[in-house]
């Protein structure tokens, strides 16, 4: 109890839970349209993108403009300026755009979904690296990025992050029927009239946002897996829709809060221990889903 | 004008040609029994009438102000998946989606006509199991239900009793017949023809291009027919 005290009399720990458990929430949500309809891929693709817009838009401030004409390097200096000034920008622009590439990927039979995916995370990646070894006088750690840090919240990340989680937050449950029907029977939507393509962009359009703003808490390896664990350990146990949305709801949050608590009383890296946290919940959820069934597989 | 009117239509996957010549109307109040062999179109021709595949040449036209919306589908085979959670009730009333355009949530309304086809099917002992655990014959029971959520004029079913016992497919086809006097517009694909021929009153014979189509009464009398009769294991009686 006292940890948690203890813990919560830091503003950057206030920080972090606040937007931590706002993010584990829409991440939870989201997370079981994604498992049901094949699509877990998608966060770590769209994570990878996030990662290489995190790079660029952390070092296009130290991209010396002197060689380009006056009249170029002007106007580009007040973009990069911009960019810099408001890093959720970049990566939440160029993930959106990947989003909706992966979805139009998914759809055209010629590349299959999951190799699309595979193809837009590794590039995502290998653009990252090559953008930080080319600029000199690198100013972020690559570390924090890939891996993530609790410091990383400034205290306008932090509004921003609130705001659209809870944007987030009430779209999904504004469109939970349609976001139910879509991810049950797709085709049985579209016959009967649902504008099928529209609800699943907004679940791309949400997750790339719900990936971004979770990023630099959690790092680009490790958010996905905020959008998998919950609704693979709720649908261990349960058998309804509306119970596997509530219960990956509650395990999110429930193990974010669990896992900050860890990692600060035992200093520990926040992003690998919730992960940890909810590993274990999942694996308890297996066991007792196996008891459930009389031992059998 | 017919609620839907089919003009010259072919159907095509990745330009291979599957089903071609399909001429036929459906009036309003019609029940119309699509039958052929495996293989020969049925379920492709459903996908373009419910607007899930476009006609490769020719058209089908919706008259009489028919929208998507109106329309009820029981799937053979659904394109959901087998461990899906999703209780009976979840299932059935998602049917319901598009009863109030876009509005969020259920409505009472919605809630109540859920209920009512689900006591309809006889399946109300197991509204809230789940649908994964459901034998074949329950799950059929509640896409149908959910279908009949749907539909407010055309009811389109792929194979409804496949898989279902005697009694319950004399049932189903009671259900359906009561369905149908209430008003509604059926198109069923089946390879039931002689039940077929008893409650329809169109058929369409498929055959990778359209063989027959007109009233099963004339329908009986065309080689065609006599041929595919003959070909169920009690013959045409
Ligand atoms: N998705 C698909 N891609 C390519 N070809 C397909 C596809 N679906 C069906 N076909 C082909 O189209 C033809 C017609 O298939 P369809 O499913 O319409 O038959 P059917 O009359 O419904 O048969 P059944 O009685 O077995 O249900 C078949 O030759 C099949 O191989
Ligand atoms: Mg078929």
């Amino acid at each position: 109890m006292e940890v948690i005290f203890d813990m919560l009399s830091f503003t950057f720990m206030q920080r972090a839970i606040i937007v931590g458990v706002l993010v584990s929430l829409c991440a939870a949500l989201l997370g079981v349209s994604l498992v049901l309809k094949r699509y877990a891929m998608i966060g770590t693709g769209l994570s990878h993108v996030g990662f290489a817009a995190t790079v660029i838009a952390g070092v296009v401030i130290t991209i010396d403009l002197s060689p380009l004409p006056g009249w170029l390097a002007g106007p580009l200096g007040g973009v990069f300026e911009f960019i810099d000034s408001m890093p959720l920008l970049l990566p939440l622009a160029v993930t959106v755009g990947a989003a909706f590439l992966l979805l139009r990927l998914n759809e055209s039979s010629k590349i299959n979904g999951d190799s699309a995916v595979a193809l837009i995370s590794t590039s995502g990646i290998a653009i990252g690296v090559i953008v930080m070894g080319v600029t000199t006088g690198i100013t972020l750690h690559i570390c924090n990025i890939l891996f993530g840090s609790i410091f990383a919240m400034t205290r306008a990340d932090m509004y921003w992050s609130i705001a659209l989680s809870i944007v987030v937050i009430i779209l999904f449950v504004l469109f939970y029927k349609q976001l139910f029907a879509v991810t049950y029977d797709e085709s049985f939507a579209k016959a009967t009239g649902t504008k099928v393509e529209i609800y699943k962009s907004m679940l791309a359009l949400l997750t790339a946002i719900t990936v971004v703003l979770g990023m630099r808490m959690m790092g680009a390896l490790l958010i996905a897996s905020l959008t998998l664990f919950p609704a693979l350990s709720a649908m261990r146990l349960c058998k309804r829709f509306l119970s596997v949305v509530i219960v990956a709801a509650v395990i999110g949050v429930t193990c974010f809060f669990v896992g900050m608590v860890f990692s600060f009383a035992l200093d520990l890296p926040p992003g690998a221990t919730v992960v940890g946290i909810n590993l274990i919940v999942f694996l308890l959820f297996s066991c007792i889903a196996f008891i459930k069934r009389g031992g059998r597989a | 004008m017919a609620l839907i009117t089919c003009k010259d239509a072919a159907f095509a996957y990745e330009g291979k040609v599957v089903v071609e010549g399909l001429n036929f109307e459906v009036a309003e109040g019609d029940y119309l029994c699509i039958v052929g062999e495996n293989g020969s179109g049925k379920t492709t021709l459903m996908k373009g009438l419910l607007g899930l595949m476009r006609p490769k040449s020719g058209k089908i036209e919706m008259g009489d102000g028919l929208k998507p919306t109106h329309i009820g589908y029981l799937p053979q085979q659904t394109s959901a998946q087998k461990n899906f959670p999703a209780s009976v009730y979840e299932v059935v009333i998602s049917g319901r989606l598009n009863s109030r355009g876009a509005m969020p949530f259920y409505s009472r309304q919605d809630r109540h006509v859920a209920l009512e086809n689900i006591e309809k099917l006889g399946i109300t002992p197991i509204r809230k199991k789940s649908f994964r655990e459901l034998s074949g014959g329950q799950q059929q029971r509640v896409l149908l239900a959910r279908a009949l959520c749907a539909t407010e004029k055309v009811l389109l079913l792929d194979e409804p009793v496949s898989g279902l016992d005697p009694i319950v497919t004399a049932e189903l086809y009671q259900t359906i017949q009561t369905l149908h006097k209430d008003g509604l517009t059926i198109i069923m694909i089946s390879h039931d023809v002689r039940s077929g021929v008893e409650h329809a009153n169109q058929m369409l014979h498929l055959q990778n291009r359209q063989v027959f189509f007109g009233t099963a009464e004339e329908y009986v009398q065309t080689e065609a027919g006599r041929h595919f009769l003959q070909g169920g294991e009690s013959g045409w009686k």
